[in-house]
């Protein structure tokens, strides 16, 4: 057996596997060991499923054993958010109200990883219903920062990013509605990718907002992300909304010379507010990128400033539908309420949902409320479409887009927990991508003088998965040797 | 004040939330700071502006009412009635809703 490596790359598991330094079930068990020791500190995971992961590991032994040709995610240790339908295994949403909640199927993005060899170690903890950009909204307690213990992971995924930062999974899904994605990803300081509206599956996601919504990777390199998308993208009957364009080889063109490509910088990501320390990391980023020949091209977008009050305006409008199924009756928790029909909706939903849950669900039903329809529902719809023509009109003239991921590094858990909205500006710069429909990838880019992570995000247009993680592969090669501390 | 207290239990009710006095409060003036916060959209001029409803407009997203009208058993009725908090053979059991 090798000594008990912390880190994990798909390639490194696959070359061990095949010359037979480790198996299947060593590595999974070398995780759920250090998840045993670690989750306590970090509460990353809410539940394991060590039989599922050794029955996959062990069935991906025997092929190694009689010499079969292994899948691509062979015996990699992955974990699911738990908004992520998992068959038999406990998926809460971070929620009381789904405490007990056990899947009776697989979300295709799970099915997708383990046909390809994926070993599912467990659900990791998320802001309540993905709603949240700290994980302090879990009903199951704040996941902390493997970088920082005193500080937040992040959210919504927090507990996926900092999973695979502290090397208790190789890989993580998570999901990325306004930044949940990303903005872990970039504050714990891994590469953390949304793809494109509509190119992975919903099916089996437990829906925050359909229209908003997407699956993707958390990992330790861009190779990673690029070949996990390459599997868990493609039309799913199940979901109406996934596309069904032809899913290309992101492999073929990771290593590609970005020398030439038009990359531009939106001046209106680089406005007050942003920390010192992540502007600085961002323009040694910036300059790293040119050195690799990229051509920056200065942009404007003049409609980002809108796109947070358009978020919350379209999000907790379809949250609000979304969760309208939580009543008590199918799964879930119960409250008596008084015996009565209406006071046990009442009573299960009161009782049931945490905080931001309920401050959301009630924005969402005011703007949708008789006489408010046109002022904020239908005005958020059309400004959405002047900031999708933003992106269009940019992708006109550029590659791709590159900006902060998020405008502070990781904060103090506590520290914005009072102020919803200044919560909610934590997103600024993700939300853009996510009315749009665009890609994008947050990439780890240096460290603050303080030592947290920084992330470099990097948008492409609709379907343009490939040439995201070309850029973002190139810049992790080189953000090493560009200056910046690590 | 954007929003009056009598609108946040009105809402409430509207989504079936149960709240106390001091979520009601708190919640009036969190969601009035958001309210004015989303003001800010009426700056922008959108009377010549198709509300955006769809993501990919142009999509290759085949439409769904076109697929294939076939029925195919998903055979978990079993496991989802176990997840109810109250079920009786092939029903969910709620209050009484009728009075009679």
């Amino acid at each position: 057996m090798m000594p008990n490596k912390k880190k994990w790359t798909v390639g490194e598991i696959r070359a061990a596997l095949t010359a037979k330094k480790i198996s299947a079930h060593e590595l999974a068990h070398e995780h759920f060991a250090r998840i045993e020791r670690e989750n306590p500190k970090l509460n990353a995971f809410l539940a394991l499923c060590p039989e599922r992961a050794y029955a996959q590991a062990d069935k991906i032994d025997a092929m190694v054993a009689r010499g079969a040709e292994l899948p691509p995610l062979a015996g990699v240790p992955v974990a699911i958010k738990d908004v992520i339908s998992t068959r038999g295994v406990t998926t809460t949403c971070g929620s009381k109200i789904l405490e007990h909640y056990v899947p009776p199927y697989d979300a295709t993005a799970v099915v997708r990883l383990e046909a390809a060899g994926a070993v599912v170690l467990g659900k990791t903890n998320c802001d309540e219903f993905a709603m949240g950009s700290s994980n302090e909204n879990s009903a199951y307690g704040p996941v902390r920062n493997p970088v920082a213990p005193d500080r937040v992971p992040g959210g919504s995924s927090g507990g996926s990013a900092a999973a695979v930062a502290a090397g208790l999974a190789a890989a993580a899904l998570g999901t990325d509605t306004g930044g949940s994605i990303r903005q872990p990803g970039a504050l714990c300081g891994i590469p953390a990718m949304m793809p494109t509206y509509g190119r992975v599956s919903r099916y089996g996601l437990i829906a925050l907002a359909s229209s908003l919504d997407r699956i993707g990777p958390f990992t330790n390199t861009v190779r990673d992300a690029a070949t996990i998308m390459g599997l868990i993208a493609g039309r799913d009957t199940r979901d109406s909304t996934s596309a069904s364009h032809d899913v290309p080889d992101y492999m073929a063109s990771l290593d590609a010379p970005v020398a030439g490509l038009r990359v531009g910088i939106p001046r209106e990501y680089f406005g007050p507010g942003m920390d010192p320390a992540v502007r600085h990391n961002i323009e040694a980023g910036i300059g790293a990128l040119e050195k690799l020949g990229c051509k920056t091209i200065e942009l404007n977008m003049p409609h980002t400033e809108y796109a947070i009050a358009v978020y919350y305006i379209l999000l907790t409008a379809e949250a609000s539908s979304n969760l309208a199924r939580y009543d008590g009756v199918r799964y879930g928790l119960r409250e008596a309420g008084g015996g009565t029909l209406m006071g046990m909706y009442r009573a299960t939903r009161g009782h049931g949902f945490g905080a931001e849950v309920k401050r959301r669900i009630i924005l969402g039903t005011y703007v949708l409320s008789a006489g408010y329809y046109d002022a904020y529902y239908r005005k958020g719809q059309q400004v959405r479409a002047l900031v999708t023509q933003d992106f269009r009109e940019a992708f006109e003239r550029v590659d791709a887009i590159v900006t902060p991921t998020s405008p502070v590094p990781a904060f103090k858990l506590g520290e914005r927990t009072d102020d919803p909205l200044a919560m909610y500006l934590a997103d600024i710069y993700t939300v853009t991508g996510s009315l749009a429909g665009v890609p994008g990838i947050s990439v780890p880019c240096g460290k603050t003088p303080d030592g947290l992570p920084v992330g470099l995000q990097v948008f492409g247009p609709h379907f343009g998965e490939s040439r995201v993680l070309q850029i973002a592969n190139a810049f992790e090669k080189v953000s090493a040797e560009s200056g910046l501390p690590n | 004040m954007r929003i009056t207290r009598e609108e946040v239990l009105r809402v409430a009710e509207l989504a079936h939330l149960e709240l106390s006095e001091a979520e009601v409060a708190k919640y009036q003036q969190q969601l009035d700071s958001i309210l004015e916060y989303i003001a800010k959209l009426n700056a922008v001029d959108t009377s010549k502006v198709e509300p955006m409803a769809q993501v990919l407009a142009e999509g290759k997203t085949v439409n769904p009412a076109m697929r294939d009208d076939v029925m195919i058993p998903c055979e978990v009725a079993k496991d989802v009635l176990k997840q109810a908090p109250d079920a009786e053979g092939a029903y969910f059991r709620v209050p009484k809703v009728i009075e009679r």
